[in-house]
């Protein structure tokens, strides 16, 4: 299989080294001077490229989430083929990480000083970005949309060079909370979540949500870890606790194996499954849809496996897309179509930038996106950010499982709105 | 002095020379990657010594990397202690460690003392999570990078990557001096016949368990630096897959020998990235291939193959050869 | 009451899965002398190709045995072209190729069938079977009968037949069996060829519990390698109820021991098991090891 543009690289690599490593020195001696005057032009942006860089695990036990990468560098293959933007050609420059955070720092490095792209885009994990965080924002790099759900990356005050992307855990937690205590009474809420940030975020924003209820309602919290090859006995548990509403973070593996096994032991709460996981092809169907009836979750993206959007332009176009340009790639996976659509994302604020890329201007147009729908987010969802907003997606919707299909229903909710 | 111990001593002062003059030949980024080079050796030499010459097989190592990088990371986040002070302190504490560990580890021998140590590589991560308070849970600690002193016109990569250089070079000395002693001649022995060795009077339980320590401490020292370069420390760093890592670095770098400790390192932190470059799709599946093909060719790892060569140098050029 | 009685019987269900897969880790240590850190990679292939040949509409028993038949072959075509020429080599080498063959098949496989997971058949019934207010797994127990079965045709198989015997002797004493006449390069492949198809069994028996990725014996593999090591590695019999040991455990601990919850629960289960190898250094029912001087 072939990544597109990825090959290509390596030729021009070996061929430039040289010149690159006398840039590199550059930077290097660049970087002992604490101010380094901003320089006109945009390192790895030329009258016909523009450089980007990106890191995403393609091996390691996190290489499910390397179609994010592969995905994007399909959509600029395309974007190339229609003729650039304004003229540019988009040079996609993605290394492999592992999503190990020194690994991270280590390829980010040669990103920014070696290859000399012109910023980073769609970043991936919460550890690895952790790791640049600091770096990227002493260097004035944009940071653009990195791939995680953690809170952190809205924080242009401190932060001025990293934004954001998808709806963050904490939002998602803090919807389902408002959906329990307007719906369910006499609640006795039982959780399940990933030991880790991600897991944690989730179970902030929901306790944050229940506010000062959460001690009363919640009756059991059970954790797992990614190297348990089940989560039957945390089920168990969760059952005996006498819970009739459970919140499941977890990801597709461990959702679909609690989907089975609730139904299995006869347990039958209300079940509120997070986004991660809500992929009717990838974990509905291997749990059941019989077993699936009645489980509520939240969407902000098209998932490409609901017959719902059988028809709908945006998802047919994706499919069209993903035929020609990235055919190896699997239809269920719904992370090619979160890549597709931060891709698309960012190919707006270039096309905003004009003829002017300088970093900063890459980052004033990044934070100041106006109402930009885009083919595979949910009707009505708009990507929104401002000098102060640095998330750009914020709304989601509450959908239920109908035993074939997600059904929305409910307003959507506006996290930037509070 | 024989033939193969000059041509060695040569390319030890060659080695050593090319070393210092590296960091001004490349960029920071490249020197980031040396630095990261001499971190790795550390380690393995650690693992050396107790694996390689003790004969302990440990795929736990990266435990006490952990261990080290946590050391450092909380006694620079807490209580603003010098970087250049908790190193040391993370090297005594993963010896304490190690040595305790060392101590059931006694009991166990080859395979079994293998999944035991596993046991600690998969346990450690879950621990760090646990104590949330101390070791900011599972979103890990954010570090600042150390500037050069004053006074040094050092950028901070030079800094960091002379200041491993400077462990590293202590570190290589010692243990080169603690091998070839009688010390180490009791550590090799336990390996190759413990029976006859405590026959001999080797307290065989105090030299075995004293090894775990000192190999600890080294790996734990590697573990400090690692979080000074890299600024950052989170618990699933240090999963399975580093002491995994760690045990490929010295089988490939070459068991019993100090110099495969280096070369070792750089192929744990090198052909990674070839093998991404080579394919993106895969890389794993490549890194497999270098792997296996490296085993074929140089079942005695880098070291071990390079001795041979040595030896046959010497040889030809008229030296004594003999055993190095 | 009704919980302890639940937790242990999921205990025994994820138990099973740990000493199916540790099964054949023992299994190829006593043919090879060699521990295979890539048998749960080699299990997950298998099972993929179980899954490829079900949906080209093969019926179950089909596809089973014939993955059988090609995780055999395979076993033993991957001892003769990749272990083979560093037979000889210290045992780290062995160690590290079979870890170059791990990321090899896990690369390969992620590949091929992409990350996405997939659903697995059973073949055994979907309704689960409940006893007061217990309930059984259908599969689970399913599972647990097919790994005892394997155990019964493992201990037939080197007891009583002569076949089995020139394994055992080959990997014992390989000088002395060639004396005696065995080809003990081939016995070494045999052992591969067995304990790939053992594995098959276990992969085939795990993904429906599991689902289908090319993660999917990751976190299996570290348990069958605790279950294996508190069972012994030289007792069949040892690892099964080694998994079964830990399943339970595991379980007891995460839902008892309060302060420790489900976070911890499995750096205790590794303690303990630490804790019973310090008191018996070869597993419960291991053999001790004599080594000559």
């Amino acid at each position: 299989m072939k990544v597109h543009g990825v090959q290509a690289r390596g030729k021009e690599e070996i061929m430039t080294r040289r010149r690159i490593v006398t840039l590199a020195l550059v930077a290097a001696l660049g970087l002992a001077v604490p101010t380094s005057p901003v320089s006109a032009e945009t390192p790895g942006v030329t009258g016909t490229e523009i450089r980007i860089g990106h890191t995403n695990p393609y091996s390691g036990n996190a290489s499910a989430y390397g179609t994010i990468g592969k995905v994007i560098a399909a959509y600029f293959t395309k974007v190339n083929g229609e003729g650039g933007i304004n003229g540019r050609k988009i040079n996609f420059i993605t290394y492999d990480d592992g999503y190990s955070p020194p690994k991270t720092v280590e390829m980010v490095r040669r990103l920014v000083e070696q290859d000399q792209v012109a910023f980073l885009f769609n970043t991936l994990g919460t550890p690895t970005n952790s790791a640049i965080h600091k770096y990227v924002n002493a260097q004035k790099i944009p940071h653009l949309f990195v791939a995680t759900g953690a809170t952190k990356w809205g924080d242009p005050q401190h932060f001025p060079w990293t934004m954001g992307w998808q709806p963050n855990y904490q939002t998602e937690g803090h919807i389902y909370a408002r959906y329990v205590l307007k719906n369910v009474p006499n609640a006795r809420i039982g959780i399940l979540y990933q030991n880790d940030d991600y897991g944690k975020d989730y179970v902030k924003g929901f306790k944050d949500g229940l506010g000062d209820a959460a001690k009363k309602l919640i009756v059991m919290e059970q954790t797992y870890e990614t190297s348990d090859p089940t989560i039957d006995s945390q089920i168990v548990n969760l059952k005996n606790s006498g819970a009739n509403v459970f919140f499941n973070v977890t990801i597709p593996k461990y959702a679909a194996q609690a989907i089975k096994k609730s139904a299995e032991i006869g347990w039958k709460p209300l079940h509120l499954l997070n986004n991660v996981s809500n992929s009717v092809g990838a974990v509905l169907k291997p749990a059941g849809f019989q077993n699936s009836k009645d489980i509520v979750s939240t969407f902000y993206l098209k998932d490409p496996t609901d017959p719902t959007w059988k028809d709908d332009q945006g998802y047919r176009d994706w499919l069209a897309f993903m035929k020609k340009y990235y055919p190896e790639g699997d239809l269920a996976d719904l992370g090619n179509v979160f890549g597709y659509t931060a891709a698309q994302g960012l190919v707006h604020v270039l096309k905003q930038c004009g003829d002017n890329l300088s970093r900063e201007n890459i980052m004033k147009q990044a934070a100041s996106i106006k109402n930009l729908s885009l083919p595979m987010l949910l009707p009505g969802i708009k990507v929104n950010t401002s000098p102060t907003d640095f998330y750009p997606i914020e709304q989601e919707q509450l959908a239920k499982f109908d035993g074939e299909r997600w059904v929305l229903f409910g307003e959507i909710y506006d996290a930037g709105k509070k | 002095m024989t033939g193969a111990r000059a041509w060695e001593r040569a390319l030890v002062v060659a080695a050593l020379a090319l070393a210092c003059a590296l960091p001004f030949a490349l960029s920071g980024f490249r020197a980031f990657q040396f630095t990261q080079v001499g971190i790795y050796a550390i380690a393995l030499l650690g693992l050396n010594i107790l694996t390689g010459y003790n004969g302990q097989i440990s795929l736990g190592h990266g435990a006490f990397y952990a261990i080290g990088a946590y050391t450092t990371a909380i006694m620079l986040d807490k209580w603003n202690v010098p970087y250049g002070l908790t190193i040391p302190v993370a090297g005594l504490v993963c010896l304490v460690a190690g040595f305790l560990f060392g101590i059931p580890a006694l009991r166990l021998e080859g395979l079994y003392l293998a999944l035991a140590t596993f046991a600690l590589a998969l346990a450690v991560p879950q621990i760090l999570k646990y104590f949330e308070h101390w070791t900011g849970g599972s979103q890990g600690i954010v570090l600042s990078r150390p500037e050069a002193p004053a006074g040094l016109t050092l950028t901070p990569d030079q800094w960091l990557y002379f200041m491993t250089l400077g462990v590293l070079v202590v570190l290589f000395v010692l243990s080169a001096n603690l091998l070839r002693g009688r010390t180490g001649r009791a550590i090799v022995a336990i390996r190759d016949n413990p029976i006859a060795a405590q026959a001999m009077g080797v307290n065989t339980a105090l030299y075995k368990s004293l090894t775990f320590g000192v190999s600890a401490a080294y790996t734990g020292v590697a573990g400090a630096l690692s979080a000074v370069a890299v600024a950052f420390v989170a618990p699933d760093t240090f999963n399975v897959f580093l002491s995994i890592t760690l045990l490929v670095g010295i089988v490939v770098g070459g068991l019993a020998s100090i110099s495969g400790a280096i070369f070792g390192a750089l192929f744990i932190q090198f052909v990674p990235n070839w093998a991404q470059d080579i394919s993106k799709a895969a890389p794993w599946a490549i890194y497999g291939i270098f792997l296996i093909v490296f085993m074929y060719t140089m079942p005695r790892g880098i070291a071990g193959s390079l001795k041979l060569v040595l030896n046959r140098l010497a040889r030809a050029s008229g030296g004594a050869g003999g055993p190095v | 009451m009704e919980i302890f009685l639940q937790q242990v019987v999921s205990g025994l269900a994820t138990g099973g899965i740990y000493g199916s897969l540790a099964l054949a880790l023992v299994m190829i240590y006593q043919a090879t002398d060699v521990v295979n850190y890539a048998q749960g990679e080699m299990a997950m292939f298998s099972t993929y190709l179980a899954w490829t040949m079900i949906n080209a509409g093969l019926p179950y028993w089909a596809a089973f045995v014939a993955t059988l038949a090609i995780a055999f072959v395979g076993g033993l075509v991957i001892e003769r072209v990749v272990i083979r020429p560093v037979e000889n080599a210290p045992i780290l080498t062995i160690v590290i190729v079979c870890i170059g063959l791990l990321v090899i098949l896990n690369s390969l496989a992620g590949w091929i069938y992409s990350y996405i997971q997939k659903p697995f058949p059973s073949p055994f019934p979907e309704t689960p079977i409940v006893i007061g207010t217990v309930v059984f797994g259908a599969h689970d127990l399913g599972a647990i009968g097919v790994t005892l079965v394997v155990l019964v045709f493992l201990y037939v198989f080197f007891r009583y037949t002569m076949l089995g015997l020139a394994m055992r002797a080959a990997a014992q004493n390989p000088s002395s069996s060639r004396l005696c006449g065995i080809r003990v390069g081939w016995m070494l492949a045999v052992g591969w060829g067995l304990a790939a198809l053992v594995g098959a069994v276990a992969g085939m028996m795990v993904a429906p519990i599991v689902f289908l990725d090319p993660n999917m014996m990751g976190g299996i593999l570290i348990y069958a390698f605790a279950s294996a090591t508190l069972g012994g590695f030289t007792s069949p019999g040892g690892a099964v109820l080694g998994g079964l040991i830990v399943g339970v455990v595991e379980n007891l601990v995460g839902t008892y021991v309060r302060f420790i919850g489900t976070e911890l629960k499995l750096t205790v289960a590794l303690t303990m098991i630490l804790v019973v190898l310090v008191v018996k250094p070869s597993g419960l029912f291991g053999r001790a090891v004599v080594h000559r001087v």
